[in-house]
């Protein structure tokens, strides 16, 4: 796997999910994603960069462009050092909320795009990685 | 800070959101616009989120409360505009606005509003 390019973004207030959108945004438009596609993997960040801004106290996103064997994509993670996730079975589930939303965030990220992977260590933090393939 | 206009058409509102809302903006919209339909005696209010290219589940659940909080105060609510790569990532993400009323466009979502004050005024009138 090679990364063809990379660039990161903190994610500290709620204008910081707004900056993740534009530039997931732009890089999917530039990588030539189709609309529909650039508008899942823009929506997805949106609920990750959220994530990390209300449950994470804040952290960082990575971008980059992938390339495995014939086929690009675009990777993105998610990464914080808030409380951490005690149990991340019960947080993928639809409907389950600690703050009052919809509870759509993970599992809705996770069908948005090819791979999802989530790691979360109580009182270290969590890392979300995603990959989106052309 | 960014407003988003609230215009008054005769007995209706109409919202039309330009910007990528940030989450504060989407709670001062749901603030402003249920304080207006309350001055203005708005009987429905129409969104046109036909600039909005993404609705996450923090803006969904925003619209579904200004709909839910505009019935109570007797304003029904239109959806106008969407975007249909909007809408087939929204239905993926689960978010399928249960009681939202949505239409293609302003001309339609007026129709719709319209057409539901007549009912409403009917069933009022005495026979």
């Amino acid at each position: 796997m090679l990364v063809l390019r990379s660039d990161s973004l903190p994610l500290l207030s709620s204008d910081d999910i707004v900056k993740a959108r534009q530039m997931v945004r732009t890089w999917a438009a530039e990588l030539g994603f189709k609309l529909v596609d650039q508008t899942k993997i823009v929506t997805a960040s949106s609920e990750l960069a959220r994530n990390v801004h209300d449950h994470g106290k804040g952290g960082t996103m990575f971008i980059e462009v992938i390339e495995d064997g014939d086929r690009k994509g675009l990777r993105l993670t998610f990464q914080d050092q808030g409380p951490g996730i005690p149990d991340i079975e019960q947080a993928m589930r639809d409907g389950y909320s600690t703050s009052g939303g919809l509870g759509l965030g993970l599992g809705g990220a996770k069908r948005l795009v090819n791979e999802f992977h989530i790691e979360s260590a109580v009182g270290k933090g969590t890392t979300v990685r995603i990959v989106k393939w052309i | 800070m960014e407003q988003i206009p609230i215009l008054k058409l005769g007995k209706f509102l109409l919202v039309t959101i330009q910007v990528d809302m940030h989450d504060q903006m989407a709670l001062r919209l749901q603030d402003e616009l249920t304080n207006r339909i309350v001055k203005e005696n708005a009987k429905g209010v129409l969104i046109d989120i036909s600039a909005l290219e993404i609705v996450d589940s923090f803006i969904g659940r925003t619209l579904a409360n200004i709909a839910a909080m505009a019935r109570i105060l007797d304003a029904e609510t239109v959806i106008v505009g969407m975007q249909p790569a909007v809408a087939i990532t929204m239905v993926e993400l689960g978010l399928s606005l249960p009681g939202v009323r949505t239409a293609l466009n302003v001309e339609r979502g007026m129709e719709i509003l319209n057409n539901l004050l007549q009912e409403d005024s009917d069933a009022r009138s005495p026979k």
